[in-house]
């Protein structure tokens, strides 16, 4: 297993090194940040000491280590529009989004197994009939949709809920949370709900459809046949099956909802990277682009590690191989 | 210990029902074993299935009584069954590879079978299961019981799952074509584990098969089923000596051991009704011989010669084999 680990680090290196590349490659693609930087009366002088400054006069073989070396210090360079390390601009921002989408992922665990399970166990109960439609419409509402909505039941009709900002917040290692404190979850619950919608379909589909193939297996019926009871069945023989296909596209599903946060965090005014990123693409803001699309690739390889290692200790037919 | 009366088992839709087996007749006395022959698709693994209550919808028993130890299992509740199940009555399936569960540990799979019947600690159904597996020949069984079923070979995984069947030292183990997924040396060794563990405890099996030679010398009774029916019960040695069903006897023809050498296999023609298009009366008139205008009729299951004969012409002594 330590062998393993060490060789899917390595591998996720790569992945990284050749993300790099291919970030560094596009940003010189999409042209030169010098027009939208200089000020209209600026001289020919002040041109090229920009130029020099931002290194854009050199070899671009040179401009790529000097990235790179950057990028191992956690230097991406100083955002042309807000004069902040793009790095720290990112991070001070990306715990708002991860914890978003980090809440809506588990609660689509949270809910939409059991869903799942139940649908799947008796999938001719008008109680399953309602789930798997219910589900057909989390999937194709859209969030934007789904979250006006949200607003006007619960923060306009019922006033239950705040619609907008992270609330109350707490610092632990250094960076504030909002899921550690009463008001932080309150004002957490809607984006989180809203952003979870596609998933909780996605993962009650997933695993209903798992359970009904595992309830017709030999395995199960083996199992019946032991005097087990139909909890036992469902909980151990059944769910320890089901969890494979559900962790792999949970694990995938999780890059998706950070994407999809953007929305979300713009109709919830969360202040998260989302905004942040829309406003550094149109100000073609290169340093925080930089730094956003690198650590989402990051934040990538380290899930889809994740993945693997869950993936084998569900498995034990995965983890036999190269051990 | 068994007495199945009448037994009739269907596929129940809205359209109406289509009968697997019916009027199924067995009787079983504590540590006898019984051979369950014929086709694929006669009823045998329904039969099975029906008696451990494990039938899936829209399968359902639609009729009889299936007595153990008098009490009448079809009007049980699911967890009176479930207390049953697996503690006095096992089953063996036919594919090893795809009984046992993947993703759980040999000794997990074991000692829930054990806890789910017994409150017993940990320590001690894991001591059961490991002698379980002992029993069945499975070397070094402290080690084996911590790997999952694919560290298994297929004859291996059909050890464990008796030992399963054997944890409860149950009165009664269906055995459903355990060996037909298997080698023909493997084949050979679970018969005898099964025989003399069946032996030694005293237990009553009834083995399903289509492979007559397996249960020639396992088997004190044999029940042959054609199309859902049995059409013919008795004594092992009886019946092999002298077949009194067209079906039987050609049966026992077929066995390639029975052919001169360098002649041309013996077959029965045409193949097994299918359900839902049984033709009138003795299911077997399209097959057989010896069928004449009565056969129209369905045949009833009657004592002839110390054996049940669902039949109106029985083979007579000395017609050829």
């Amino acid at each position: 297993m330590t062998l393993w680990i060490i060789q899917r680090l390595l591998q996720a290196i790569l992945v990284a090194l050749a993300m790099a590349l291919i970030v560094f490659v596009g940003l010189h693609l999409i042209g030169s940040p010098i027009e939208t930087l200089l000020p209209p009366e600026a001289t020919h002088d002040d041109r090229l000491r920009l130029i020099a400054d931002l290194g854009l006069d050199r070899p671009l073989y040179e401009q790529f280590f000097l990235f790179l070396k950057g990028l191992l210090q956690g230097n991406l360079g100083v955002s042309y529009v807000y004069k902040e390390p793009a790095v720290e601009l990112i991070l001070s921002r990306l715990p708002a989004t991860l914890e978003l989408a980090f809440a809506a992922v588990l609660l689509s665990l949270i809910v939409g197994v059991p869903l799942g399970l139940a649908a799947g166990w008796k999938p001719d109960s008008l109680f399953a009939r309602i789930i798997m439609i219910g589900s057909i419409f989390g999937f194709s509402l859209p969030i934007f949709w789904i979250a006006i909505l949200l607003i006007m039941i619960f923060s306009v009709q019922l006033g239950w809920l705040p619609s907008s900002g992270r609330g109350a917040t707490e610092i632990i290692f250094g960076i504030p949370w909002s899921f550690v404190t009463l008001d932080g979850l309150r004002h957490m619950l809607l984006p989180a709900v809203s952003l979870s919608l596609f998933n909780i379909s996605m993962v009650t589909r997933l695993t209903e459809a798992g359970v009904r193939e595992a309830m017709s297996s030999e395995y199960v019926r083996f199992a019946r046949a032991k005097g087990l009871s139909p909890r036992r069945i469902l909980s151990v023989h059944v769910l320890k099956n089901v969890m494979i296909p559900v962790v792999t596209v949970v694990g995938l599903d999780i890059g998706q909802t950070i994407a999809f946060s953007v929305v979300t965090e713009t109709i919830f005014a969360w202040p998260g990277v989302g905004k942040i990123i829309i406003d550094s693409i149109a100000a073609l803001d290169r340093p925080v682009i930089v730094a956003y699309l690198m650590l989402v690739v990051i934040m990538f390889v380290i899930i889809n590690l994740v993945v693997d290692v869950t993936y084998r200790l569900l498995d034990p037919r995965i983890r036999l191989q190269g051990e | 210990m068994l007495e199945i009366n009448g037994l009739k088992t269907e596929v129940v839709t809205e359209q109406g029902n289509v009968t697997l087996i019916d009027d199924i007749n067995l009787n079983l006395a504590a540590g006898e074993v019984m051979g369950l022959v014929g086709e694929s698709g006669s009823g045998k693994s329904v039969t099975g299935l029906s008696i451990m209550g494990l039938l899936d919808k829209p399968v359902q028993v639609t009729g009889g009584q299936i007595l153990f130890k008098g009490r009448d299992l079809r009007k049980l509740s699911q967890k009176e069954l479930r207390s049953i199940r697996g503690n006095r009555i096992a089953m063996i399936f036919q594919d090893p590879m795809s009984t046992l569960n993947p993703v759980l540990r040999i000794d997990t799979q074991m000692m829930e079978a054990v806890r789910t019947h017994e409150s017993v600690s940990k320590q001690a159904a894991w001591e059961r299961a490991r002698d379980a597996l002992g029993m069945v020949g499975i070397p070094s069984p402290e080690e084996r019981l911590s790997a999952y079923p694919h560290q298994f070979s297929g004859g291996m995984r059909q050890r464990v799952a008796i030992a399963i069947a054997l944890l409860m030292s149950p009165d009664l183990i269906i055995a459903d074509e355990p060996t037909t997924a298997l080698d023909v040396t493997i084949q050979a060794q679970i018969l005898s584990i099964v025989q003399k563990l069946a032996r030694e405890k005293g237990m009553a099996l009834i083995w399903v098969t289509h492979d007559l030679s397996v249960v020639a010398g396992l088997a004190e009774k044999l029940s042959v089923m054609y199309a859902g029916r049995i059409v013919e019960q008795g004594s092992t040695a009886d019946l092999l000596r002298r077949p009194l069903h067209p079906y039987t006897n050609g049966l026992i023809a077929s066995l390639p051991a029975h052919n001169e050498r360098g002649s041309r296999l013996k077959q029965i023609s045409g193949t097994t009704p299918s359900v839902a298009n049984m033709p009138k009366g003795c299911a077997f008139r399209p097959r057989c011989s010896s069928a004449t205008e009565i056969c129209f009729d369905p045949p009833a299951l009657e004592a002839v010669e110390g054996r049940l004969l669902r039949c109106f012409h029985p083979v007579m002594e000395g017609a050829p084999s």
